[in-house]
This record gives C-alpha cells, sequence and structure tokens, in this order.
C-alpha cells in the first residue's frame, strides 16, 4: 500500500450500497456527456431494435406507452467515481421491448446507440432478466435533455456510461463490437462492484 | 487484457445509424492505463489564489497527447483511499515528468489535499493516460473554449503547439471570473482571447462568453474546417457548445470535456 502523506480522507461512512473506489455525490447529479446535448423532442424520438432477432421493430412514444411501465429505484454509478442513491426512474423494462423482437438465440451482445451517435456495448445477459429500461422520466418528471432526455437506456447495475442517453437503438450480435467510451480505453462489461473500469482491470 | 477484450479491440467499430457521431482521435494503449504508478511532487507553482500547478516525476510516464487526462489516487493510512480525474498540462515531452493544475474546491478531498498538505517529495499515484477523445494530436486546426480549470488541457494543446512550432492553426477562448483568476495568465499570446465574467481591467467589458467572441473565430473557416474542444464545469460546457452550434460549427467536430 502506498500511503500519502498527510492524507486522512472523508470521515469514513459504512455504506454497504458503495461500491470500491465510489463516493456518494448526495444530491448533485453531475452530467458528463462528450458531445453537445442534442435538440430531441419527444415527437423526433425512436426506439429501434434490429440485428439477430426475429422481427426488427421500431417504436415511438406512443407506442413505447402501450408497454407495461417498469419503475426501477435504487442506486447508480458512474465510472468517475460519483454514485448517487435512492434515485426514481420511470419507463418501460427492456425484456417487454425484447420481447416483441424475439432475439435470436446466437445473439450474445449488443450495441446501444444514440441519437447523437453515442455506442456502449453490452452482454446481452446484462440487457434482460429485469436489469434494464428504457426510462423516461426521472423523480417523476421528464427524463432532462442533458440527462438524456426524452429517453435513455438504463443499466444501473453497470457504470453509468452503459446507460446511453438519447437512447435510439440497440443492435443485437454474436460478438462484442466496442461502443464509444470502450475504444476509449474503457472496461467492455463495467461491472462497478469488480472495478472495471478500464480495460485490463 | 482478457481475450474478449483483445478480440473487442480488433473489431470493427459499429457505426450507428444515425445523423453524426465523433470518433475517437488516438487509440489508447490500455496497458498502461491499467497501471497505477507513484509521481513524486517535484515542484509547486502557483497559478492563482485559488489554483497551483503541481510538477511531478513519473518515471515510469507512458507519454501523453494534449487533451487526455489521468486517474489520480490518494490513500490514508487505513487503506482507505480517494481517486479523481485530472487533465495533464504539461505538453508531451520526455522529460519523465508531468504537470497538473489543481483548482482549490472547499472542502474537497482530493485538491484540498494538495493545496493545504502537499510539498515537494511527497508521493501519490497516478494511472493513465485515458481517453482519446479530447485528445489533439495536432493535425487539425483547433479551436478551444475553455471556462476556469477547464482550461488546464486546452494549455496542453497550446504548450504543444509552441513546443513543435506547428504551423495548423490554433485559437483559444478562456473564461475566467477575473483576471487574478486567470489560470496561465502570463502564459496567454496571441492565440488566446480572454473573457472575464465578474470583473476585468478598466475598459474591459464584463460578462460571458458570447456569439461575439466565437463568431470571428468560426469565420476564419480554416482548410479542413475547426475541430472544437470544449472543457469547464457542465454549465459552461452547455453555454460554449450551443454558442458553437448556432455560429455553425458542426456538431460532429465538437468534443467536450465536462469536469462535472
Ligand atoms: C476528465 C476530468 C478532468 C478533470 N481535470 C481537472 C483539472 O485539470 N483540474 C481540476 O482542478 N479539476 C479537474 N477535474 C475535477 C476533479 O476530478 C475533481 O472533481 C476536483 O478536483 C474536486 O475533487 P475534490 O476531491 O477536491 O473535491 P470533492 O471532495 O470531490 O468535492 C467536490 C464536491 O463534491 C462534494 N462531495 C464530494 N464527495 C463528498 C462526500 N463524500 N460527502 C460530501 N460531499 C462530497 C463536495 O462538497 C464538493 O462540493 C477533472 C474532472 C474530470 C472528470
Amino acid at each position: 500500500m502506498n500511503i500519502t502523506r498527510g492524507f486522512t480522507g472523508r470521515p469514513r461512512t459504512e455504506n454497504a450500497g458503495l461500491p470500491p473506489g465510489q463516493y456518494d455525490a448526495g444530491d448533485d447529479w453531475p452530467v458528463l456527456s462528450a458531445e453537445v446535448t442534442p435538440e430531441l423532442t419527444v415527437a423526433d424520438w425512436s426506439f429501434r431494435i434490429d440485428g439477430l432477432v426475429d422481427e426488427p421493430r421500431t417504436w415511438d412514444r406512443e407506442a413505447a406507452r402501450t408497454l407495461p411501465a417498469s419503475a426501477y429505484t435504487g442506486d447508480i454509478h458512474c465510472v468517475t467515481g460519483w454514485s448517487k442513491f435512492g434515485v426514481r426512474f420511470g419507463g418501460v423494462s427492456l425484456d417487454a421491448f425484447l420481447e416483441r423482437v424475439r432475439p435470436h438465440g446466437s445473439a450474445t451482445h449488443a450495441v446501444a446507440y444514440s441519437h447523437t451517435g453515442y455506442t456502449t456495448s453490452l452482454p446481452l445477459a446484462d440487457l434482460t432478466g429485469g436489469r434494464a429500461w428504457i426510462a423516461f422520466e426521472y423523480e417523476g418528471r421528464p427524463l432532462p435533455a442533458e440527462h438524456g432526455g426524452p429517453a435513455r437506456l438504463l443499466v444501473p447495475h453497470l457504470y453509468f456510461w452503459k446507460s446511453a442517453k438519447w437512447i435510439a437503438g440497440l443492435t443485437l450480435l454474436d460478438h462484442d463490437e466496442p461502443g464509444f467510451w470502450e475504444q476509449n480505453g474503457y472496461h467492455a462489461r463495467g461491472n462497478p462492484w469488480e472495478e472495471q473500469r478500464y480495460s485490463g482491470d | 487484457m482478457t481475450e474478449t477484450a483483445a478480440k473487442a479491440t480488433a473489431a470493427v467499430a459499429f457505426a450507428p445509424p444515425t445523423r453524426f457521431a465523433v470518433p475517437g482521435r488516438v487509440a489508447v494503449a490500455g496497458e498502461a492505463a491499467a497501471v497505477w504508478q507513484t509521481a513524486t511532487i517535484t515542484g509547486v507553482r502557483r497559478e492563482t489564489p485559488h489554483a497551483s500547478t503541481f510538477r511531478f516525476a513519473v518515471p515510469g510516464w507512458a507519454g501523453h497527447l494534449p487533451g487526455q487526462h489521468l486517474m489520480l489516487r490518494l490513500t490514508a493510512g487505513d487503506g482507505y483511499a480517494a481517486q479523481r480525474h485530472y487533465s495533464l498540462a504539461s505538453a508531451p515531452d520526455d522529460s519523465g515528468h508531468i504537470e497538473l493544475t489543481l483548482d482549490h474546491v472547499v472542502d474537497g478531498e482530493v485538491s484540498g489535499w494538495f493545496h493545504t498538505v502537499a510539498r515537494p517529495g511527497d508521493t501519490v499515484e497516478v494511472r493513465g493516460p485515458l481517453s482519446g477523445f479530447f485528445a489533439w494530436p495536432g493535425d487539425r486546426p483547433a479551436l478551444l473554449l475553455g471556462a476556469g480549470s477547464g482550461v488546464v488541457p486546452l494549455m496542453s494543446m497550446v504548450r504543444h503547439h509552441r513546443a513543435r512550432a506547428l504551423d495548423v492553426p490554433l485559437r483559444m477562448v478562456v473564461s475566467a471570473r477575473s483576471p487574478e483568476e486567470l489560470i496561465y495568465a502570463r502564459e496567454l499570446g496571441p492565440e488566446t482571447t480572454t473573457v472575464f465574467t465578474r470583473a476585468a481591467p478598466r475598459g474591459v467589458p464584463v460578462g460571458r462568453m458570447a456569439a461575439t467572441h466565437v463568431a470571428p473565430l468560426l469565420a476564419e473557416q480554416p482548410a479542413g474546417g475547426w475541430e472544437a474542444y470544449v472543457c469547464g464545469s457542465n454549465g459552461f460546457a452547455e453555454h460554449a457548445s450551443r454558442l458553437l452550434v448556432a455560429a455553425g460549427q458542426p456538431v460532429d467536430r465538437i468534443r467536450i470535456e465536462r469536469f462535472g
């Protein structure tokens, strides 16, 4: 261990919900997108799933509304170090979308892409089983544009760069194709509990 | 590197069927970023009442490009560690040294230690360089917009431009609260326009960065067009990137680094 002279740090908090190397951002919700926040209206928004599926399909906001509503209440973790506790997102479970396109047995990964062209890659297993959402609301209100509104992908058990803002679609693949940050040296999976920040972690 | 990671890097990047996509500028060395290295403070330079530059000896530093950042870690006696991202302020060179410029954040855990405890001889740990997205290899014309400590990665670009005597156009617009708060004030040259938001020397207007600062630069239209780099707080990044878009800069030629 490489102890830093004179460094004591903040008072230790017993917080079993805090993954290694993270701190509690409290009420802050930092914005870290690398691109210009798009002017994307609800009417312009659409979400498509294609690739290794039986029936590729595109939803607009109205079509997505016909799917069962599902909420996530819990924590989110950003690779830059902050975690945010007890946040509430409203939307639709990704399982509901996937059920309708019927993924092939050969599909193992997905690339999620945004209306801005941002991409991120995920194992398909991380997007199923009630662990991923398309989120339209934050704390009961429309998701603000700088946080990905009208809709973002929400995969709260992975670092938040996987939760693509301004989500436009998922392409299902039988291999991993690195997305934006993954090509920029970040980890292929990004599990905060194993501190998978950068490739090689 | 695991087998999947190696395969992933070899795979062709997915191209989304959307309006635009901003590609990274450099391939990133995953191995260098994975290793924590000891960095020894060799000097401290005060830049403003709230910001200082810290010089470190990092013998194993893999080298970086202007615009890249690193992860820095402080460890307490009981094993508790705090880590933060910091941009490289120094231009790439082979001195075995790097420089960071840190704002003193009130009650800041890491910046507080640097500004109240740190002195030459102290050691911290760093890993990097990280991220190729905000990097500027010195190839394309660069239009740099920064505020506060957001000038740090941009200054690395300016220094690189000077050190290599590059003739590709480079312009910078920096915003600070007042002349006293302007980081690197003594080093700024004719490439830089300064904007003061709270207090300015007599005869100099006070106000936010505006279209009038950005439009003349965009009108210069260098061959190949500007690659724009925007860095600062989220509020500044939103404001400055909108100014650029409104002035006609293509969104896929704007790179943003938000310090949170
Ligand atoms: C890519 C990148 C590059 C950056 N480059 C630079 C740079 O070149 N120079 C620079 O000065 N900064 C830079 N930053 C910002 C830097 O990473 C830190 O955020 C900054 O130094 C503050 O860290 P700190 O530990 O001093 O403050 P923190 O202790 O993190 O405090 C920051 C704020 O969060 C609150 N806070 C944080 N943790 C807690 C907690 N546990 N309890 C209560 N409140 C808390 C504090 O009250 C304060 O308002 C960069 C950030 C990024 C993402």
